[in-house]
């Protein structure tokens, strides 16, 4: 019976695992092959090309798209977690009136889809004189990457003990430095997992990536990939598009395995008082 | 050396008051407690003099300087919390040196003070540890050194034994007695819920009941002449056995109880006065004495040297407890004869304000 059990377990766990595994491992196969070796379906490397990756560095804006991407994405991360953080600070400590109707009032905002907000948005991002740069991805990311920062930074800091903010009052210190030398050291978990969040969002961003930007040079790595094409229209070169696809999911996986205990200290450590 | 004047001060949360008018001098060098029941406001009178609560009304002034709005740190207060609320993060050292860190202290200046208040409080060999190495008496040190360092004018405690166990309770009450004596010129204020911790540290106690002070003095002439029923009940333990009584011909008559002369000249004909008798001052009638009180034990609690006698009168008239010396063979159901000296009875009116002698 336990066998069984056991089995049943590890099989389960084995297909959660092909299930969501599999798409990448055949991105990967797909990338290290070549010519009409791609249109055979194979489940195992036969060949070990590197002639894709070399393709996508060189030709082309890609190297240019990749750290227009890791600076966008960078920067949206840096200051969502910036200003998160203050917000958090006023909206868990500081006692003012609306506080409960203001902190729905920023979920709201991450409610609407995108293509709701895309035309205003393309407005502002005109009138900012935005257009094509990638100050516009920026801004426009802040969007969804902010109301879930400011949330899970206010619930975090609401569970901070009072006391310890009050001896920090006592010992002099100010509204500023109590959030950056005190909560800021204890809530490293939850920075680290929801900065992650965001820089995963604004590193896969694809539609207002498309709509803000219009040339090579400024684009992300999103819409980069969707646009590679080969040397005819009739031609979709797979292997390439694949080569970019894993180099774009490298810096992520990463991250998460760098970040790994942080985010799951993070994501228990709300729950309990320390 | 600080002296603390409050005048009118109160603090309103809504419409709630939680502190009602205090008018309260504090000298210089002096230990105050706050004692009450929960929700008296003893905490939030600490907090006001901390500068952590606004205060709604009233002054507060350190040496003539009205410091109503000025923030903790402008006061000189230092304050030891009841979670201790060590930063969790920080060292030992780190802790103690924050606050003198924030004030731009030179760096030798913080680490002369900080390792001269680890030494003293016994912590030099933990000085790199993080508070969650610590035992709950240590981090109960660290807290008081965080304290000590910054050279407070005034040293506030919020209920700072409440989390530790019994035995390290007394242990660190004697400490924080001892650090009132090295620290003569620190005026000191200490909020507790325990009768005991107020009694064996104060200079002066402050009584608060309902956002009010009940009665403000030394230990002792707190526990000698109470200002009113509530002070009586309060201070002292077993409280103060309370009987209601009336004035009569034949002197003061509590139900169940041999009439006796009163301890104070009565006016003619008082209603509804409340006769208060310490535990500790009922002892066993001489066979030839006349009995103050007749009756037979319904509980003995034994505590060692003393025994806590229960009485429930068989009429009508209230409950009693006699504390008696421990060696007495007292059983459940036993009759005991009690006598009391009238020196030691106290006297209450009908508004529950003691009547003086």
């Amino acid at each position: 019976m336990t066998y069984v059990k056991r089995i049943g377990f590890w099989a389960l766990v084995a297909a959660i695992v092909l299930f969501s595994v599999f798409p990448f491992y055949y991105a990967v196969l797909t990338s290290l092959e070549s010519g009409s070796g791609i249109f055979t379906v194979s489940y195992w490397p036969e060949v070990f090309d590197l002639a894709n990756y070399a393709s996508v560095m060189t030709q082309g804006e890609f190297p240019r798209n990749f750290l227009n991407s890791v600076g966008v994405a960078v920067a949206v991360t840096l200051l969502s977690l910036c200003l998160a953080v203050t917000a958090a600070y006023a909206l868990s400590r500081v006692p003012f009136r609306g506080r409960g109707l203001l902190l729905l009032t920023v979920l709201s905002v991450s409610m609407f889809p995108q293509i709701a907000v895309l035309a205003g948005l393309f407005e502002m991002v005109r009138a900012f004189g935005l257009y094509n740069t990638l100050g516009s991805l920026i801004l426009s990311y802040m969007i969804f990457t902010l109301p879930f920062t400011v949330w899970v930074l206010t619930t975090f800091m609401r569970d901070m003990p009072a006391e310890l903010e009050e001896a920090a009052i006592v010992d002099g210190a100010t509204p500023l430095q109590i959030v950056t030398r005190v909560f800021l050291p204890l809530l490293w978990p939850a920075l680290v997992t929801t900065g992650l969040l965001a820089f995963i969002q604004a590193w896969n961003e694809f539609l207002f990536a498309l709509t803000f930007v219009a040339s090579n040079d400024t684009r992300t790595v999103p819409v980069a990939i969707a646009l590679i094409s080969g040397s005819s229209g009739k031609e979709v070169p797979w292997g390439e598009i694949m080569a970019a696809s894993v180099i774009v999911t490298l810096p992520l996986v990463a991250l998460v395995l760098i970040f790994q205990r942080r985010i799951v200290a993070g994501l228990t450590a709300g729950g309990v008082k320390g | 050396m600080t002296r603390l004047t409050l005048e009118k001060i109160r603090k309103s949360y809504g419409t709630v008051e939680a502190l009602r008018d205090i008018d309260l001098t504090i000298e210089p060098g002096e230990f105050v407690v706050f004692v009450g029941p929960s929700g008296c406001g003893k905490s939030t009178l600490l907090r006001v003099i901390a500068g952590l609560e606004e205060i709604t009304g009233g002054d507060l002034s350190f040496d003539g300087t009205r410091v109503n709005d000025l923030t903790p740190a402008q006061r000189g207060v230092a304050m030891v919390f009841q979670s201790y609320a060590l930063y969790p993060h920080m060292t030992v050292y780190e802790n103690m040196a924050f606050g003198l860190k924030l004030a731009k202290t030179a760096r030798e200046t913080v680490r002369e003070k900080v390792e001269a208040a680890a030494e003293t409080l016994q912590l030099t060999p933990l000085l790199s540890r993080l508070p969650r190495q610590l035992s709950g008496g240590q981090r109960q040190r660290v807290a008081i050194g965080r304290a000590i360092v910054r050279d407070p004018r005034v040293f506030l405690f919020d209920e700072p034994l409440s989390n530790l166990d019994a035995a390290l309770r007394v242990r660190t009450r004697i400490e924080i007695a001892a650090l009132h004596e090295r620290m003569a010129g620190t005026t000191m204020i200490y909020v507790t819920h325990d009768q005991v911790e107020a009694m064996t540290l104060a200079d002066r106690i402050v009584v608060l009941r309902d956002g009010r002070v009940e009665q403000v003095g030394a230990p002792m002439e707190l526990y000698e002449r109470p200002a009113n029923t509530f002070v009586a009940q309060f201070i002292g333990s077993p409280s103060m056995n309370l009987m209601p009584a009336q004035a009569g011909a034949e002197g003061l008559a509590a139900p169940g109880c041999a009439p006796v002369p009163p301890p104070v000249p009565l006016p003619a004909s008082v209603p509804d006065l409340t006769l208060g008798v310490r535990p500790e001052a009922l002892r066993l009638a001489e066979p030839d004495e006349p009995a103050f009180h007749e009756g037979r034990a319904t509980l003995v609690e034994k505590l060692g040297e003393t025994q806590l006698v229960h009485f429930e009168p068989a009429g009508p008239g209230s409950s009693l407890i006699a504390k008696l010396p421990g060696g007495l063979p007292a059983r459940r159901g036993e009759t005991f004869r009690l006598a009391v000296d009238p020196a030691d009875l106290r006297l209450f009116g009908p508004d529950g304000k003691a009547l003086a002698a």
